[in-house]
């Protein structure tokens, strides 16, 4: 059953990630990048991180889809269309030479497994590691700083300098 | 042949090549944007792996893969507002017209 999944879920990743490449419609890529957020969750939910599936849910397909959709919308008139520039050979070339390379790595490697039994619900055990003591409380700080600095300076570079 | 560790790390290298193979090849910005998010998830998807196979009651590999989902909310935010910024002032999003820094 696992298998099954997985294998359903990696298809449907990549064959959705093929398509916000070869999509001619830009609109209609942005739909299809949606679907493979979607999808992610459920590889997240295969691999036992229910909370990451839940923030992927609400981060990427929740907020970033309709940023990007907004965007599109915003500049509608010049997307029609979305072609490839010159590089596009030496691109495909580099791009499946990278490939060859990573997957001979990730084959060739024997992985450090360990055989603990994976935490489920992660929600506990992530807010301990996060805030807990030895834990992550200045990075978290830190992706607070830089949300604020994010949303600052998204409405300065959109504020209407006319008025 | 059951699935492992090695078939999503395959997995993600896949999307990363074909993430990277659209920032190259795209001239949409937006579209160059979606194609950053695409790579980012591939790591995600690694990370959470590693996460699952190798430090499985430490849950390392799931906090850093929440601090890049911080990371892409907030760099998906300032680049829609660059393109849209780009956009009000020469009407287009082709980043081969994006020639201000060429000398």
């Amino acid at each position: 059953m696992f298998d099954l999944i997985f294998w359903i879920l990696a298809i449907v990743i990549v064959l959705a990630a093929l398509a916000v490449i070869l999509l001619r419609d830009v609109f209609r890529a942005a739909l299809v990048l949606i679907l493979m957020f979607v999808a992610v969750a459920g590889i997240y939910i295969l691999l036992s991180a229910d909370f990451l599936a839940i923030v992927q849910i609400l981060v990427y397909v929740g907020a970033i889809s309709v940023l990007i959709v907004v965007g599109i919308m915003l500049t509608r008139d010049v997307t029609r269309g979305n072609p490839s520039g010159k590089l596009r050979i030496p691109a495909i070339v580099i791009g499946i030479f990278l490939l060859i390379l990573l997957i001979g790595t990730i084959v060739n490697t024997s992985w450090p497994m360990a055989n603990g039994i994976p935490k489920q619900p992660t929600a506990q055990y992530l807010g301990e590691r996060l805030f807990g003591t030895g834990g992550y409380l200045l990075q978290v700080e830190l992706v607070a700083i830089l949300l604020l600095t994010a949303i600052l300076g998204a409405i300065v570079l959109l504020r209407n300098k006319k008025k | 042949m059951t699935v492992g560790l090695e078939h999503f790390l395959i997995l993600s290298a896949v999307l990363f090549c074909i993430g990277l193979v659209g920032v190259f090849t795209k001239k949409n910005a937006v579209i160059i944007l979606m194609c950053i998010e695409i790579m980012l998830n591939a790591v995600n998807i690694a990370l959470v792996a590693f996460s699952r196979w190798v430090t499985p009651e430490f849950l390392t590999g799931q906090i850093f893969a929440i601090f890049v989902m911080a990371v892409a909310a907030a760099e998906v935010s300032i680049g829609i507002a660059i393109i849209i910024t780009i956009y009000r002032n020469r009407d287009t999003i082709n980043v081969d017209k994006f020639d201000l820094f060429k000398w």
